[in-house]
């Protein structure tokens, strides 16, 4: 605070936002809802298809292997191909059981990697903890890594295990989703679909086309895909290091990358096969890939919202569940965006100093620390916003290096619960919790008991949505309480507020399996590999859980018929009323914690 | 309903209901009381906690840089404050009824029975039976007592006989006495009311403690207090943010050592102190939803009490809840849509006859006919032809007095019949009544039955009235008159607010589709259900709940009581019988069939009052956080003053937001007394409308509230 230069630190400006960086976010925002409405449709034929058939062709090319699944896994289907269908709890069973199994084989591969094949670095045994939280991280979808890829994890293990698990997880929040579309969608129902065809079918029909397409996109980019080990190549300057020795060569990782980031996109997974993720030059080398991959990771979850609008006979619900998503979303990304154009006012204030001219407008620089020149501030921005409103948690600059207010907005993305967007399939039912609050509460205003399409909201609902809603908040601040307690919790690069941060940031991210790493925090310790594992493995769970239990509860009531006293919920109105539950739950919950870490670390910087 | 509106003038806070609430309100800190409540319960620990750190501080022990014994001890109170502020709402809403509940009480003092012992000579009254006195308390579910005038009623029962004048208004409120009688819909009768004149044989319907006035003072004194569902899953909603809030709160300790061993080790001189109990325990209740906890009950016994002011018993709060979401109301025609009697609106004259001769002759023959049908012909001709009504007896001549011929079954016409006279040299009959039975006598007359007055009768009844036709002795037909059902003025009216409320309206009539169908588009009702059975209603009831609508009936016959019993809200009038009152879940002591739209607004707005203030005490929590963060961390990170935009002294900061905390349930009670307006409009209106209010001003009012409060604060100067 004895800095001399604070005197000069300038007000933030707004001055570096650039008409092609807006532009850029607005492009972004219009190709994603162009999408919605082809790919929601697609998605709803398949999730309501019949065995072995599927739209666009797709069932003549695949349906022979989906019913080649029912017969080997032992699924049973009625006279009209449709899958014997069971209710919840033999629902949320299977999924249980399939995701307990994903776990032990992503741990098996990774403890056991060094005597199996396709390792051509000759990588050695992942320790016992951090496999742990790897194995639980990718089971759960939220792709948190604590390790380096290339350093760690042999080639099989990250198609085996890890790239295996992009998909299943994926295909996990995709099947619960469509329980609870079916549980608001039937009348007096008992079952609410069968889970192994859900999962079957969302893999087969909706994420392998979509990423065998995304990753020859990829490719063509220049992302690698090879079974080759690490390069060494020849430094095309020698460089030489601080004690005095010449570097003339350096090692390139290569390895099957594009087929597992096409995948780590679209299943909002985001867990990267290199170490900075989608920094890295081999892992995302162009603005075009760039623009790809930040597109993937948010057109399965906003396509899905029009997916439910389809399922339930209702298109407008769905998109207005869309629009109080976009509603949150687009302001903290034109908020990112500035807040990061603004930039540092002490670096400012220093390039006044050094003379280098402060006062001309295009010497005003953003806050570009930490983030790669071929993407810049606007796409940094972009990336950071989506990949925090979804649970993809992959990056393309560090958020650690962001303006205080600029790595909020990620991290309060994050603790809003991962509903808007969120992840693929978890980030609907997740909002669709929420909905349950708001039109519990929108209904009592109006004189009603509160209904949603027409069935009834009741305490057993109630009861659920609100175990869904307190999950993960409990997780972020207990385990963060937790971790500023104990010295194992110190591994953060940064003493005061911006070392909380690092650490509210990474409980955030693992109690709401994101996966998103604020960077800055050592993660790869015995007591963060636990705790983090225990924090995403709940927080998926323990949400998946009551989801299904609701989705059993509502197919199994009678549905009221519409009339003007029912509170609609699909007017601006209600959309109004779920944007401000989301966002009063959220800011509620965690402006105490946020105004110790980066609020105060802002105002410090900005101060007297 | 004359009781209802001194009720409800009369002011919220009548010192004679505030002093009984304000020591009810310190009984009720009893903690096996506040556990029905976890948000005030919370409350009520955190206050016992701060009290206990008052004394600490007292005694020199108090928290390492934590505010003075004083200061603490004035939080603490304040935050007994708001334990008692809710308890307190709570003993309002509970005073009223109370005061309610000992009237009716009065009436139910014990009283000397009438028992009928042995055997029973039905038809001869209270000479026919031999009668014991007993005491009212031992009566049992069967007995028979008889009730002579002058005594009250022991017991709920059903008159078997007798006719007799009965004083309600120790139930209804309402002094003119009613008609009691065996058999019909009049038979039933409250215990605690009183015989006027004449006598009654009664049997008696209920056990002792489970009789009508027994269940009204129960519901009124609130003492049956299960939840509905829908209160169990908004105290699911309330107890969570508190679980949130508390997480939030407790958490903050460790973050707050945290941040300051921060500091310390940035700045060895640093005076950073971590949070204190008393700072987070604020923080905390300012958070938790306590003004909607703490005034839930108040807002459920006050709705219960309204109903009670707008004169209906319900059995259960279910029942008032479940009228707030009713879809379709099914009501029968007589007496709720039309006046319960067919009014003479037109002659139609055939063959020959002048208007006016038909006018004539249908007056005289209804000049002794007392029905309302009758009297309304009277005063029909007399508007319109300006035929002044004559006396019967003047009609007489020569000592031979005219002859009213009464309706019957049988023959199905009334009329007259003249003597001899100077004007009539030949006497004259006049004979009305229906179609049928009009061209039956005009045949045996010697007459030819009219064939425009066939055509005149078909066109009538198209139009959903009645025809009446007149003819004469000479088998001459000399018209028809028509008689309407008239509909209620301002019916119509109430269907479209209840069309816009959501509700669709039902008529039940006994009368053909035609004529139904008439009334039901001069009515404006949705639909209608002509010929209407017990059978078809039931059939009709269940048809509506398979689909998933909640319905809502009135009733009062004894047929109408397995239609009451299949109703989701089924309100039964207090004149009907005890049939039809066991069968409804809800009995209306005025008898008014479109008490109903009442009961609906009611249920309506206890949801709205619940509702509302839940997103009043929500929104409030954004400015508290703007008042105490930056107060609370004052020491570790000042660069938080910033967020002190409501320019609060940081040493009552938080003083101030508990102050207001507590105040706000004070302010709210007359809110949650009276209840939320509601304004039969669109939902996604009304919702506007109330996120605006309860929203909007939840948000706003704290930053004004607590900036008040702050300046009355340091008015006194010892907190610095």
């Amino acid at each position: 605070m004895n800095d001399p230069t604070t005197a000069l630190v300038p007000a933030p400006t707004l001055a570096a936002i650039t008409g092609s960086g807006v532009l850029q976010l607005l492009i972004y925002l219009a190709v994603l809802l162009a999408l919605v409405k082809p790919l929601g449709w697609f998605m709803a034929r398949v999730l309501e298809g019949k065995a072995g058939e599927a739209p666009l062709g797709l069932g003549r090319a695949l349906g022979w292997l989906e019913r080649g699944i029912y017969a080997l896994g032992g699924v049973r289907t009625d006279g009209e191909r449709r899958p014997v269908e069971t209710g919840w709890k033999p629902y949320a069973a299977g999924i249980l059981i399939f995701n307990a199994i994903g776990f032990i084989a992503v741990y098996a591969l990774q403890r056991l990697q060094h005597v199996l094949p396709a390792n051509p670095a000759g990588l050695g045994a992942v320790e016992a903890r951090s496999a742990f939280n790897t194995a639980v991280s990718f089971a759960t979808n939220t792709n948190w890594q604590g390790y380096g890829g290339e350093t760690t994890m042999s080639y099989l293990t990250q198609m085996l295990g890890l790239g295996v698990q992009n998909f299943l997880s994926a295909a996990t929040g995709i099947a619960v989703l469509a329980a609870l579309i079916r549980g608001l969608a039937r009348k007096s129902s008992s079952t609410i679909g069968n889970c192994w065809v859900d999962l079957t079918r969302s893999t087969l029909y909706i994420l392998l086309p979509l990423s065998a397409v995304l990753a020859l996109a990829l490719v063509s980019q220049g992302v690698v895909q090879t079974f080759r080990g690490p390069q060494e190549v020849a430094l095309a300057v020698p460089l030489s290091t601080a004690d005095g020795a010449v570097v003339t060569t350096q090692t390139i990782p290569l390895g099957p990358a594009a087929s597992q980031i096409a995948i780590k996109q679209l299943g909002t997974n985001g867990g990267g096969f290199f170490n900075v993720n989608s920094a890295h030059p081999l892992e995302n080398p162009t603005a075009l890939s760039d623009f790809l991959q930040v597109l993937a990771i948010l057109v399965i979850p906003a396509a899905l919202c029009w997916t439910f609008g389809e399922m339930v006979r209702d298109r407008r619900q769905g998109w207005a569940v869309l629009a109080a998503m976009l509603a949150i979303f687009v302001p903290l990304l034109f908020a990112t965006y500035a807040l990061e154009a603004g930039g540092n006012p002490r670096v400012q204030a220093i390039v006044g100093v050094d003379g280098e001219s402060a006062t001309a407008p295009d010497a005003l620089i953003g806050n570009m620390e930490g983030k790669e020149a071929r993407f810049g501030i606007a796409g940094s921005a972009r990336w950071a916003a989506t990949t925090t409103a979804a649970s993809n948690g992959s990056v393309n600059s560090m958020h650690d290096s962001y303006t205080p207010l600029g790595g909020l907005v990620p991290m309060w993305l994050m603790q809003l619960g991962e509903v808007v967007f969120g992840g693929v399939g978890s980030g609907l039912y997740g909002m669709l919790m929420f909905v349950i609050v708001a039109v519990f509460v929108a209904g009592l205003m109006v004189g009603r008991a509160p209904e949603y399409l027409g069935k009834k909201i009741e305490p057993f609902e109630m009861k659920m949505a609100m175990v869904c809603v307190l999950v993960p908040c409990a997780i972020v601040l207990v385990g963060t309480a937790v971790a500023v307690l104990i010295p194992e919790g110190y591994t953060t690069s940064n003493p005061g507020p911006h070392g909380f941060s690092q650490i509210l940031y990474a409980f955030s991210s693992a109690g709401n399996n994101n996966g998103s790493a604020f960077a800055g925090l050592t993660a790869n310790t015995p007591f963060y590999n636990i705790a983090l594992g225990l924090a995403m493995w709940f927080s998926r769970f323990w949400i998946i859980v009551p989801v299904l239990a609701v989705a059993g509860s509502l197919a199994a009531k009678r549905v009221s018929p519409t009339t003007s006293g029912t509170l609609p919920t699909h007017t601006p109105v209600f959309v109004l009323m779920l944007v401000a539950v989301v966002v009063i739950v959220g800011a509620l919950t965690f402006v105490p914690a946020l105004a110790l870490g980066p609020v105060v670390e802002h105002l410090q910087l900005v101060g007297k | 309903m004359p009781s209802s509106t001194t009720h409800a003038t009369s002011s919220i806070f009548n010192p004679a209901l505030v002093r009984p609430a304000i020591g009810s309100a310190l009984a009720k800190l009893d903690p096996r009381v506040q556990l029905r409540n976890p948000v005030m319960f919370v409350v009520w620990v955190v206050s016992v906690l701060t009290t206990m750190l008052a004394v600490a501080g007292f005694a020199g022990k108090g928290e390492a840089g934590g505010y003075s014994p004083t200061l603490v001890l004035v939080i603490a109170v304040w935050l007994w404050f708001t334990v008692l502020f809710a308890n307190f709402a709570e003993a309002m809403a509970e005073g009223r009824g109370k005061a309610q509940a000992a009237s009716l009480r009065k009436s139910k003092r014990d009283v000397q029975a009438k028992k009928v012992q042995g055997p029973r000579v039905e038809g001869r009254g209270p000479s026919g039976c031999q009668t014991a006195l007993v005491s009212g308390a031992t009566l049992r579910k069967g007995d028979i007592v008889l009730v002579q005038a002058g005594d009250p009623i022991p017991g709920d029962g059903e008159v078997i006989e007798g006719v007799a004048s009965v004083n309600e208004s120790a139930v209804t409120g309402e002094s003119a006495p009613v008609i009691r009688e065996a058999g019909g819909d009049r038979s039933s009768v409250v215990g605690g009311t009183q015989v006027l004149s004449d006598w009654l044989i009664v049997r008696i319907a209920s056990d002792p403690g489970s009789s009508f006035l027994d269940r009204m003072i129960e519901m009124v004194e609130g003492a049956k207090r299960q939840k509905t569902p829908n209160e169990i899953a908004l105290d699911i909603l309330l107890a969570a943010l508190t679980i949130t809030f508390l997480l939030a709160c407790a958490t903050l300790l460790p973050y707050s050592i945290y941040a300051v061993m921060q500091a310390k080790a940035a700045d060895a001189a640093s005076t950073a102190q971590p949070i204190t109990v008393t700072v987070l325990v604020a923080l905390l209740v300012c958070l938790i939803p306590t003004t909607i906890g703490g005034l839930l009950s108040a807002i459920r016994i006050a709705g219960m009490d309204r109903l009670v002011q707008a004169n209906v018993i319900a059995t259960s709060g279910r029942a008032v809840e479940a009228a707030g979401d009713v879809d379709v109301l099914l009501l029968d025609k007589t007496g709720t849509i039309t006046f319960g009697n067919r009014m003479a609106s037109a002659f139609h004259a055939v063959d020959g006859t002048t208007a006016e001769q038909l006018a004539d002759a249908a007056q005289l023959s209804s000049l002794a006919d007392e029905t309302p049908e009758g009297r309304s012909i009277v005063v029909l001709a007399k508007q319109k032809y300006n035929i002044r009504e004559r006396d019967m007896h003047a009609l007489g001549f020569d000592g031979k007095p005219a002859s009213f011929v009464p309706f019957t079954a049988n023959t199905r016409m009334s009329g007259v019949d003249l003597p001899l006279s100077t004007q009539y040299p030949q006497g004259r009959q006049i004979r009305k009544g229906s179609a049928d039975a009009i061209e039956a006598y005009v045949s045996r007359m010697g007459g030819t039955p009219s064939v425009q007055a066939r055509e005149i009768v078909n066109e009538v009844s198209k139009r959903g009235s009645t025809p009446l036709v007149v003819a004469d002795g000479k088998g001459k037909t000399l018209g028809v008159i028509e008689l309407k059902d008239i509909v209620k003025g301002g019916i119509a009216e109430r269907f479209a607010e209840l069309r816009r409320m959501g509700i669709k309206t039902v008529m039940i009539t006994g009368d053909n589709p035609v004529t139904a169908a008439a009334i039901a588009a001069e009515a404006g009702v949705d639909d209608f259900l002509a010929q209407a059975t017990p059978e078809a209603k039931l059939k009709l009831i269940r048809e509506y709940q398979q689909g998933g609508r909640l319905v809502a009936m009135t009733g009062d016959g004894t047929n109408d009581a397995p239609a009451l019993a299949q109703a989701d809200v089924a309100v039964a009038m207090n004149s009907g019988t005890q049939a039809a009152k066991e069968a409804g879940n809800m009995v209306d002591l005025d008898s008014n069939p479109t008490k109903l739209i009442e009961i609906v607004r009611i249920g309506k707005q206890l949801l709205m009052t619940r509702g509302s203030l839940t997103t009043f005490s929500i929104a409030n929590d954004v400015a508290k956080y703007f008042a105490i963060i930056p107060a609370a961390f004052m020491s570790t990170y000042p660069a938080l003053g910033a967020l002190n935009i409501m320019r609060l002294n940081p040493a009552t900061a938080i003083l101030s937001s508990v102050i207001f905390n507590a105040l706000i349930i004070v302010v709210l009670i007359p809110l949650a007394l009276r209840g939320v307006k509601y304004r039969p409009v669109e939902a996604s209106r009304l919702l506007g409308h109330n996120l605006l209010v309860y929203g909007v001003g939840g948000l706003l009012v704290p930053f004004v509230g607590i900036k008040v409060i702050d300046v009355l604060v340091n008015l006194l100067p010892v907190w610095n």
